[in-house]
């Protein structure tokens, strides 16, 4: 029986039950319980979430409320134990002190160089100045990045109580966020945190009768790559054209409008309250001797389970790919991880044991970066990933510095000449010596970091460069146009069918004394057929 | 808020507030509103959670989350039936949430083949 219009589903019904159902779920709205239906089925059949594969080996510190609680409401943020660190920073410690307890964590940024987070907020702080800004960088321009954009939209209040705490450690009074307008729904639920923050005497004047005083800022960004550089950043922030500036000075030196800067990612951020609500050895206890505490990936390619993973430090890339991420999409054959975007490297088989650090990456040719992180496999050319990424910082290159300008085009030139099938002699060892002089002489790390696909493909997969040049062949059947494909000539061909043997990927058919076709979209031009045809009926059409 | 003091007060007024609510209150369907869950249509699941509480005249909270990492199993929804445990359903399409609507939120009974997931409390 089913009572409508809520849908309510009595089972076992006897006549006498009805009247009770009738006087109180009819009449009183009132759901009569033991009549309901009920599999023998409880709770314990559904698997907890940390009993499952994809959340087992995770270890979430900055994640831990992403996907708990409702991110627009600073209610759920303060229940969940939200901005205790910040009180208890401002109102229970001194400055030195929390500089210290982030020293002691062996925190260091996740935007990108792992910088010691303490030591750059204590630089910050020792430089004398009426006027302190504090900045997050939420710029988040790496292709196939989305880290800091979920834990902005997923807990934005975190990144604000971080952002408190470090400002009463450098002793900054005013903070500036910096995010990408495409990013419309993580500056809606900040701007609303901010306004939360600000009602409650959270941010503002004298927050929490500590004497201290911080307001924050939202500035977009119109999403040029270069502009999460920290010196363009600031410079887009001042309203200027965001191009990078020399360093030195440092933003801790001069920074914003010539003042003191300390400026963090958004990740980095989110790490400090963790930090001060349980203290230097909670945090430091996680992860490898130099690389302290967790890391946010965005785990995308092909792989079964892509998404949003936070990991200790020290995880191999085996146990991401394959315990985390679900192993290989349709039991494809592994080939290749890229880390750290357009500034990082692809990282081969071979290495998937490594355990992954600011330093282990850094010796296989790869880098952390933001926390991009995507899996490929044997049907993608490695030749043309390092050219899309090389093509996408060549284009988001500022122009200001000609290694940057000019080099990066080169490069790309070449890398387009190779995968038509154009590729010379030599190419290999000019692109090798380009790469190395603008990560030398590059005015910022976006032409610094720029060739790292490059070199890192060449160092792994150099035998794929070489088909393309020398074979004319792309092993991935990627890059297309590698040559034209041959055809026969019906009015020459006798139907001996040697062409046929030869062709090694059995592109070419026919009936003997006849003329032989070959399947166009089969053919690779290797030649082989041309080669063997007694007639000469056979060439590139 | 003027001090430390009153933070904590507030937290702990905020906390009982919530496990009241959690124990006895009504019931609670909590959507996946990151731009991944948008993305794979949490908008239009929203929508039809509305409609399907209006048309059978439920007296249920509907509120939102962010991402919880998995972005493939997006749109998901979360059910928590008061003194229950959080129950995630994942993949979802416009006919699922009927299902889960009258089977789970109205019946108590979980949908099997589409719960992803459960929060075990006091475990993280
Ligand atoms: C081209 C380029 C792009 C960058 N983009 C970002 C970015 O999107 N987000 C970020 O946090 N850092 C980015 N950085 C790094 C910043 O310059 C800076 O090192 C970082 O924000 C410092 O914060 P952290 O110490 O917390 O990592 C970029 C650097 C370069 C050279």
């Amino acid at each position: 029986m089913i009572v409508y219009p809520e849908g309510v589903f009595y089972c076992h019904v006897e006549a006498d039950d009805v009247a009770e159902i009738v006087e109180e779920h009819l009449l009183k709205g009132r759901i009569v319980e033991r009549l309901l239906f009920k599999e023998p089925l409880t709770e314990e059949t559904i698997p907890s979430y940390q009993d499952i594969d994809f959340y087992k080996k995770q270890h979430r510190i900055v994640l831990s409320n992403c996907g708990r609680i409702n991110p627009e409401s600073i209610q759920e943020y303060i229940a969940a134990g939200g901005y205790e660190a910040a009180g208890k920073a401002l109102t229970e410690m001194t400055p030195e002190e929390v500089i210290a307890e982030v020293k002691n964590a062996g925190l260091r940024g996740r935007g990108g160089a792992g910088f010691p987070t303490g030591l750059k907020w204590e630089l910050t702080r020792k430089t004398e100045s009426d006027k302190k800004y504090l900045v997050c960088n939420a710029d988040e321009g790496d292709p196939g990045a989305f880290m800091d954009r979920s834990l902005l939209e997923g807990d934005p209040h975190r990144i604000i109580e971080g952002m408190i705490i470090a400002a009463y450690a450098i002793g900054a009074d005013e903070g500036y966020i910096y995010i990408r307008a495409e990013y419309p729904l993580a500056i809606e639920r900040l701007e609303l945190a901010i306004e939360q923050a600000q009602n409650l005497g959270l941010l503002g004047k004298d927050i929490l009768g500590s004497g201290f005083d911080f307001d924050l800022h939202i500035k977009k960004g119109a999403g040029a790559f270069v502009c999460g550089e920290e010196t363009a950043l600031m410079a887009s922030i001042e309203g200027k054209r965001g191009m990078p500036r020399p360093k030195p000075p440092f933003p801790s030196v001069s920074g914003l409008w010539g003042k003191p800067t300390n400026i963090n990612n958004v990740e980095t951020f989110a790490n400090v309250p963790y930090i001060i609500n349980y203290g230097a050895e909670a945090f430091n206890s996680i992860g490898t001797e130099k690389s302290k505490g967790t890391k946010v990936f965005a785990l995308t390619g092909k792989i079964n389970n892509t998404g949003l993973v936070e990991v200790p430090m020290g995880i191999t890339l085996r146990e991401i790919i394959y315990d985390i991420g679900g192993g290989m999409n349709q039991g494809k054959k592994f080939k290749a991880v890229q880390t750290g975007g357009p500034s990082g490297g692809c990282i081969p088989a071979e290495l998937l044991d490594l355990k992954i650090d600011y330093e282990s990456l850094q010796e296989v040719g790869a880098m952390m970066g933001s926390g991009g992180m995507v899996v490929m496999d044997d049907s993608t050319c490695m030749v043309d990933v390092a050219r899309f990424f090389l093509s996408f910082t060549q284009s988001e290159s500022c122009g200001k510095c000609t290694p940057c300008r000019e080099g990066t085009k080169r490069m790309l030139e070449i890398l387009n000449r190779i995968c038509s099938g154009e590729g010379r002699e030599g190419d290999l060892e000019l692109l090798e010596e380009l790469a190395n002089h603008i990560k030398e002489t590059s005015l910022c790390q976006l032409g610094g970091s720029a060739p790292n696909p490059v070199l890192s493909t060449l160092l792994y997969f150099r035998d794929e460069y070489e088909a393309h040049i020398k074979d004319k062949r792309c092993p991935a059947n990627v890059c297309e146009g590698m040559g034209a494909v041959y055809v026969i000539d019906e009015n020459k061909c006798v139907g001996c069918g040697m062409c046929a043997r030869v062709c090694p990927i059995e592109a070419i058919s026919g009936k003997p004394k006849e003329p032989y076709r070959i399947n166009e979209d089969l053919c690779i031009s290797c030649g082989a057929c041309a080669a063997k045809c007694p007639v000469g009926a056979i060439s590139q059409g | 808020m003027k001090s430390l003091k009153e933070l904590r007060e507030l937290r702990e007024t905020l906390q009982k507030e919530i496990s009241a609510r959690n124990s006895a209150g009504k019931p609670k369907i909590i959507i996946g509103m990151g731009t991944c869950g948008i993305a794979a249509g949490a908008r239009e699941i929203l929508h039809t959670v509305l409609e399907e509480i209006e048309r059978r005249k439920l007296d249920v909270v509907v509120t939102q989350t962010g991402c919880i990492g998995m972005c493939e199993k997006e749109p998901l929804l979360d059910v928590q039936l008061p003194g229950k445990e959080r129950i995630t359903y994942g993949n979802l399409k416009k006919d699922d949430v009927k299902r889960i609507i009258v089977e789970h939120v109205i019946n108590g009974n979980i949908v099997t083949d589409l719960a992803i997931a459960r929060f075990e409390e006091g475990r993280d």
